[in-house]
């Protein structure tokens, strides 16, 4: 074990662990933001640069300050590391930088975006980002296309995480999507016009940190405030079959999998239950499912923010 | 051996290229005295005691960059040499490949025994395909005299060497994109840490060397660590090929003893003699694209009022705000009618056509500066894009994967903090700029 | 409005290697440690490129999936990041004029232009006899031998407009072998 001390809190972890895992550890808003890094990929992060932290002093044997910032979800911790997030101007200040950067080429097309209310890319730009833009070039641009019959893909919106590449290289037989080209033509690309199409290719969408990749079958059906998130479980050779239901009323709009406060696809049994297309796309119907009660969506997202997330938590509480 | 070509001395010797006047000119006698008499470890040491720094631009020293190599039990390490020489202003590995090929070959074999390595590789840009066939060449004669293969020479130990092309990518000159693409992969950045000393080729610990690195093995070989470290000033040792190009009288390589003055590179004879067509010097870039371009008054003397030598110490001297760097040694030299914002645009271009395209910092931001600059030369420009090309390249620099960022962006904040004048004349003059160039820059008075 | 790479002209006849390059590439495979062939993608893309039509096509990039046992996705990704591979179907004589400052300074704009007007092409055309396309490419470590240009694989250094001159009319009649440099 190891200690580390990020934003003056001090915490034991083990060695290997990264800064973002150790402040992901101690919680609360001293966690970095993280755009490309997702701990339920075996690869992934260090790309998008938004969880850059001060290295105040690297370890108690070699006290000495890091001379650049670190992408902290890539960096391991070193025992007697001090490591500045938010109590550090300069992070405030590059990070702003970083969330610029990721926004010159962004539509900023939320009002018709289905990624609105849940979008990693709206919060860390209503967090960190700047009220005014300096960009006066002309915008990168892409036309929205279907990648299979069930994902759209709007490159405008990607900031080339990668998730979505190594999703479908950790969860499918044959990958068919990857990165084409490179610098500011980089593109998310079958190259060939052909269906991302396999039992788990769904994932992508749920891995999606912004509206790049969206379900087809959702597609401007409602804006995701207006649905309450339920608990469903239906018995699935293939995945789980434990997800989350948007529903209105009695109808399911879309179904996700369970995600957790940093937006990742939650462990369930030991096991990061991704969800297969059967149950994502197929089981529209209440009956496909049995209902098991209410979902609390642990992120600062706009429907953690809706009433009818707080009415549950008073009536849980009260109940308790 | 001052004053001494220690690198491409015989250069010019017709046949060199073969394996039979390579050898009868001195060739191969620096690794016959390795395997006879020298442990691995002694050959390590050597090159710690010549100081020889990294030549591929970032000069760190090689003989400590070998101590880090990790070497676990049962695990092969690799070799690789960096011959993706793509630094704009940089053509100096490809004069020594070309011209001397079994130079770096012998540098090869030396240094994968120095490293216990069996499976070493050249990683050449595609761009130098007639150069891999020379390679090819030389290897496959160094093969049949018995130098490559098993048992080399009887001395038990056994490598073999491989050219591998590039496909056309500046960035693949960062070592970890330079193992990713010899893996057959894009040339993205690896995250560091793990360093290649740790995880390199194939998971493996791997060194990745510059050509001109791995080919002064030789020299220090066969004169021994002490004696190279005779040559030079301080920490810069040995020589270093410079190859100077732009608006000079004899642009070409050159192997200089470092500690030469600037002064003496740009006009003495046995150098560039000179600027082109009796013009007066402008500016200087002396390491390769990527470092701070020099205003014609800070080129041959530091701000300080002292000579400017060929040095790593010396070009650095005044950090960034009056001195640059010697890097790779790609010197590049303009006459006053170069245009400065002209040449900015088109370095901005190269490094944002050349961005890998991982990290948000490089991807967007070096073609956000490549529009506002390309926009600043064709007349477009207002003044607050100076201010802004110099905010987005504080957030670029030291926020990206690789040093691609940090290249990038210095090349434009010099440009502004030496020439700004320059620029604004730019924004001023709008349709003046597009039709003549500024001419010299004034001298700063100084208090 | 920019989108989507277009493969549409993209796509060519499946033409295969000879047997001496088949042999070739079944060495470039064998040179590496077991499992690692994947290393050869880019020395085969450009044989591939040679040989098989001064281009790669869609098919091409298949075939060489097929020759390596690799997924086709694998050598897509690889083939649109390196700059050398031409993807589009190209002249017989591609031109890449290096356009990157060192060659700048001492006048590769104007060798650009000359060109242009020369062949009434644009940078980025083909001719329309499919004799000639004209590109500009980043540095070529040849800085101090400028202006230069890359023609499959082979550099045409220290140009001037007679050069060009020269140099063109030998790739026209087909005698390149005349060309003084």
């Amino acid at each position: 074990m190891v200690k580390v001390t990020i934003d003056d809190i001090e915490i034991e972890v083990e060695v290997g662990t990264t800064i973002l895992n150790a402040a992901r550890k101690i919680g609360g808003d001293i966690v970095p933001p993280a755009m490309c890094y997702y701990s339920k990929l075996e690869v992934s992060g260090g790309k998008c640069r938004t969880c850059i932290v001060e290295v105040a002093a690297g370890s108690s044997a070699d006290p000495r300050p890091m001379p650049k910032l670190v992408a902290s979800c890539s960096t391991p911790v070193a025992d007697g590391m001090i490591v500045k997030n938010k109590t550090s101007e300069r992070v405030k200040e590059n990070r702003a930088g970083v969330v610029e950067f990721l926004l010159i080429n962004h539509p900023l097309d939320c009002p018709v975006c289905d990624q609105a209310g849940e979008c990693h890319l709206q919060d860390l730009g209503y967090e960190h980002g700047k009220a005014k833009t300096r960009y006066e070039e002309e915008r990168r641009t892409f036309d929205p296309i279907d990648i299979g019959d069930k994902i759209k893909l709007h490159m405008n919106r990607c900031i080339l995480c990668y998730r979505c590449v190594n999703t479908a290289e950790q969860l499918t037989e044959q990958r068919v999507h990857g990165v084409m080209n490179r610098g500011e033509h980089a593109e998310i690309s079958t190259y060939i016009e052909k269906a991302i199409d396999n039992d788990f290719s769904g994932n992508v969408i749920d891995v999606c940190p912004v509206g790049a990749l969206t379900d087809k079958t959702f597609r401007f059906k409602s804006r995701v405030w207006f649905l309450k998130p339920m608990e469903g479980e239906r018995n699935c050779e293939k995945c789980s079959g434990k997800a989350v239901l948007w529903m209105f009323g009695n109808e399911i709009y879309r179904v996700t999998a369970r995600k957790d406060q940093y937006g990742e696809v939650e462990d369930i049994d030991g096991k990061t239950a991704w969800i297969c297309n059967d149950c994502r796309f197929e089981k529209k119907d209440v009956n496909d499912w049995n209902v098991t009660g209410p979902r609390v969506i642990d992120r600062h997202s706009v429907i953690s923010q809706g009433k009818y997330e707080t009415k549950m938590n008073t009536k849980i509480k009260r109940i308790n | 051996m001052k004053g001494r070509k220690l690198l491409i001395e015989n250069a010019h010797i017709p046949g060199i290229t073969t394996f039979d006047v390579y050898q009868k000119n001195g060739g191969y006698r620096a690794l016959d005295k390795a395997l006879k008499s020298m442990s691995p470890n002694d050959v390590v040491e050597e090159v710690k005691k010549s100081g020889l720094r990294g030549r591929g631009g970032a000069g760190f020293p090689t003989g400590m960059k070998w101590s880090f190599l990790a070497k676990p039990e049962g695990v092969p390490r690799y070799l690789v040499c960096n011959a993706d020489e793509s630094e704009p202003g940089t053509f100096k590995d490809r004069y020594l490949m070309e011209h001397i090929p079994h130079l770096l070959i012998e540098g090869m074999i030396l240094s994968s025994y120095a490293l216990g390595a069996n499976l070493s590789f050249i990683y050449i840009r595609g761009e130098f395909m007639w150069i891999l066939e020379i390679l090819e060449k030389a290897i496959a004669e160094a093969y049949s005299k018995g130098y490559l293969g098993k048992n080399i020479k009887g001395s038990g130990y056994d490598l073999d060497l491989r050219v591998v092309p590039g496909g056309g990518a500046y960035i693949c000159g960062e070592e970890t994109a330079l193992i990713e693409s010899l893996e057959g992969k894009r040339g993205n950045p690896r995250i560091k840490p793990p360093f290649p000393a740790v995880k390199g080729l194939w998971g493996c610990p791997t060194v990745v060397n510059n050509v001109e690195s791995i080919a002064a093995v030789v020299p220090i070989v066969n004169e021994g660590g002490d004696a190279y470290a005779a040559i030079g000033i301080g920490r810069s040792t040995g020589t270093k090929l410079i190859s100077a190009c732009g608006n000079v009288a004899r642009p070409g390589v050159y192997e200089i003893d470092l500690g030469v003055s600037v002064e003496e590179f740009i006009y003495g004879d046995d150098y560039c003699r000179g600027m082109a067509n009796g013009k007066k010097l402008k500016a200087c870039v002396p390491g390769g694209s990527s470092v701070p371009i020099l205003p014609h008054y800070l080129v041959t003397k530091t701000a300080t009022g002292e000579d400017r030598l060929m040095t790593y110490e010396s070009l650095a001297d005044g950090g960034f705000a009056t001195g640059s760097m010697l890097g790779s040694g790609g010197f590049i030299v303009f006459d006053e009618d170069q245009c400065i914002v002209r040449n900015t645009w088109n370095f901005a271009r190269f490094y944002a056509h050349e961005s890998c395209g991982q990290c948000s910092p490089c991807r967007e931001g070096t073609s956000w500066m490549e529009k506002v600059l390309y926009r600043l030369e064709h007349g477009n420009g207002n003044i607050r894009d100076i201010d802004l090309l110099a905010e987005i390249n504080k957030k670029i620099e030291g926020n990206t994967i690789c040093p691609l960022g940090d290249a990038a962006a210095w090349p434009v904040a010099a440009a502004i903090n030496h020439f700004r004048e320059e620029f604004e004349w730019h924004v001023t003059n709008r349709e003046e700029a597009v039709s003549r160039n500024y001419g010299l820059s004034k001298e700063p008075v100084t208090a | 409005m920019k989108t989507h790479i277009d493969i549409s002209k993209r796509k060519g006849e499946r033409k295969e290697f000879s047997e001496a390059s088949l042999v070739r590439i079944k060495e470039l495979m064998s040179n590496v440690p077991e499992g690692k062939h994947k290393t050869a993608v880019i020395h085969v893309l450009h044989m591939a490129q040679s040989e098989l039509g001064g281009w790669i096509s869609v098919e091409t990039m298949d075939y060489v999936a097929e020759l390596l046992n690799i997924t086709p996705i694998e050598v897509y990704e690889v083939a649109t990041f390196y700059t050398m591979f031409h993807l589009d179907p190209t002249g017989k004589y591609v031109l890449e004029v290096c356009r990157t400052g060192p060659c700048m300074l001492v006048g590769s704009d104007k060798i650009i232009d000359y060109i242009e007007k020369k062949l009434a092409i644009k940078v980025g055309e083909t001719t329309s006899d499919g004799l000639f396309t004209l590109k500009t490419v980043e540095c070529l470590g040849a800085c101090g031998y400028g202006p230069m240009l890359q023609c499959q694989y082979k550099n045409y250094e220290f140009l001037t407009t007679e050069k060009v001159d020269d140099l063109l009319n030998a790739m026209s009649n087909g005698i390149l072998e005349t060309y003084q440099s």
